[in-house]
């Protein structure tokens, strides 16, 4: 449905985005996941037609962006970062001037509208006037007139963001809803979210695509090289002895704790191997106070990402 | 046409749901009807003196004549209005999408820059065409305790739309330039008074370039309407600005795009 190839975009001497190629299938839902300026949204941009790569292509639904822009645009609908709101029209007249620009002929154009707020749950505020709601109103205002005329193909820039725990829960349901008939791409830099909507991810760091998978294998590349905090009194060499012995340890850390004779050790093991750890120091007579597990940042996870021989 | 439409209505919307409409038609409004005013007023005075005058002499008083002497002046000060307060009009015309972020939504519906931007310039003119509304007034004034005679102040007024239209072009091309409205104010009215005493230099340069300079000059195009005159000549350049007008609007819209 979307068939992305080498697109590279400089803003002037900057690069934004260089060689980004993927695919998306008809009614997959794909995840966008980078950092801040890692180029998602100017891949957005370029597939929404709004702006020309500086070199490469794409094609959605089949036609061009250089040479069929319009068709693109009649199939597409967008929610740019910023929802692109006029603050002074009210939340009906806003999704009317939107109806008619996208072209919905007017004996429809008054279910369309219906369907859009329904949708984007906007029922109670469709008479006020866009720029007294709040932020969370307003980005759905933004997904309402994205999902109006309902389009074959939606590309949405954060679109949980400003929303409060519930409403993002809705809208990530109604995303999932709309998969299967509907092609999606969306961006985010929230981890969970892409677990729990999306079919595929593609990660962007820097400007390129340094990962595609499943948000299964993903977590399960990340879960393998999670780190495990041990706190322990006692001997020092004693217990980075006893860890030391299990082979799955893989690198080892140690830091004293201010004030006291207890170590915090951090490690990162090939499996999980807590129990045969909490086991072994307790039978040399050490004192356990912690043994947690603790997840890698967003930031990490690129790390791990853009540094080959981490990635297990 | 019918997107182009879409934003023309939603441009007259932006126009009269904000205060900035209300604050420009009634300080247009209000100059206006000072300088109606003194004019009237002069007027009034010139032809009570002449009528004293003829008492005293025992002569035949002179015939006024209120198109020359009242209603062209004071068309000029209409066109002079215009030039001041139309910048505030054009502004945020495009500026103002640059600014909100707005244009990506125009930019990846399927609009068309023709459609965008002739919307724009045809939501201008008319709120221009509400704004000289109440000077109608001025002039029914005239009508109902004189006999002004109609032609003039019906092709006055054309060539006051025509000389708006041109100024709103300009206007809208700066805007375009720019997301900032303050320069697009500035810009939109430093080319209208650019264009306008042009023509002054025209005295001062040699035949060839004056003849130039003279052709160029928004204003002098005017004159014949206020006087009374349509020339094709005038409706013409008129014309002509708009379409240059819009059409560099046009290329600035599109150019920025494949820029940004």
């Amino acid at each position: 449905m979307i068939e992305v190839r080498e697109l590279t975009r400089y803003y002037g001497e900057k690069r934004a985005i260089h060689n980004v190629s993927f695919e998306v299938q008809k009614g997959e839902i794909l995840g966008l996941l980078g950092p801040n300026a890692a180029g998602k949204t100017t891949t957005m941009k370029i597939l929404t037609c709004y702006m020309p790569p500086t070199s490469g292509g794409a094609k959605v639904a089949g036609f061009d962006i250089w040479d069929q822009p319009m068709e693109i645009k009649t199939l597409t609908g967008y929610l740019p970062e910023n929802p692109p709101l006029y603050s002074d029209l009210n939340v009906w007249e806003y999704l009317d001037f939107v109806a008619k620009i996208k072209g919905v002929p007017a004996p429809k154009r008054k279910e369309a509208i219906s369907v859009a707020i329904e949708k984007a749950a906007l029922g109670d505020v469709q008479k006020q006037v866009v720029g007294s709601l709040s932020k969370g109103f307003k980005q759905r205002v933004g997904l309402g007139q994205a999902l109006l005329n309902d389009p074959q193909i939606l590309i949405l820039d954060e679109p949980t963001v400003g929303l409060d725990p519930r409403q993002i829960i809705e809208i990530r349901e109604l995303i999932k809803k709309l998969g299967g008939d509907h092609t999606i791409i969306l961006s985010t830099h929230i981890l969970p979210e892409v677990e729990m909507t999306c079919g595929r991810v593609v990660i962007i760091n820097e400007g390129e695509v340094v990962a595609e998978d499943t948000p299964g294998n993903l977590t399960r590349r990340l879960k393998g090289s999670e780190r495990t905090v041990l706190e322990i009194g006692g001997d020092a060499k004693v217990a980075s002895e006893v860890i030391k012995g299990f082979s799955e340890v893989q690198k080892l850390d140690h830091r004293k704790i201010d004030k006291s004779d207890h170590v915090r050790f951090t490690l990162e093991t090939s499996t999980d191997i807590r129990h045969d750890l909490a086991k072994a120091i307790i039978t040399k007579g050490l004192n356990l106070y912690e043994l947690r597990t603790e997840s890698y940042s967003l930031e990490e996870i690129f790390l791990h990402l853009t540094t080959k021989e981490e990635v297990a | 046409m019918k997107k182009t439409l879409a934003v023309f209505q939603k441009e007259i919307k932006h126009f009269f749901y904000s205060p900035i409409a209300y604050i420009v038609i009634a300080a247009f409004t209000l100059i206006a009807g000072i300088f109606f005013y003194l004019y009237l007023s002069s007027f009034v005075e010139a032809a009570f003196m002449d009528m004293i005058r003829s008492q005293q002499f025992r002569s035949q008083p002179q015939r006024f004549n209120i198109n020359l002497q009242l209603i062209r002046p004071y068309f000029w000060n209409l066109a002079l209005i215009s030039l001041f307060v139309l910048p505030l009009v054009t502004m945020r015309l495009y500026a103002e999408e640059k600014r909100s972020g707005t244009v990506e939504l125009l930019y990846t519906t399927p609009l068309s820059v023709g459609n965008i931007v002739l919307g724009k310039f045809f939501a201008g003119i008319f709120f221009y065409f509400v704004m000289l509304i109440p000077t109608f007034i001025f002039m029914g004034i005239l009508f109902i305790y004189g006999d002004p005679e109609w032609g003039p102040v019906l092709s006055g007024y054309l060539g006051l739309f025509l000389l708006g239209s041109a100024f709103i072009s300009g206007g809208l091309f700066i805007s375009s330039l720019t997301e900032n409205q303050i320069i697009a104010a500035i810009g939109g009215f430093g080319l209208s008074l650019l264009l306008w005493v042009i023509g002054w230099a025209a005295n001062y340069s040699g035949p060839g370039l004056s003849a130039v300079l003279n052709y160029l000059s928004i204003i002098n195009h005017f004159e014949d309407f206020a006087q009374g005159v349509i020339d094709t000549k005038h409706l013409f350049y008129y014309f002509i600005f708009c379409t240059f007008g819009v059409y560099l609007t046009f290329k600035s819209v599109e150019s920025i795009k494949w820029r940004s």
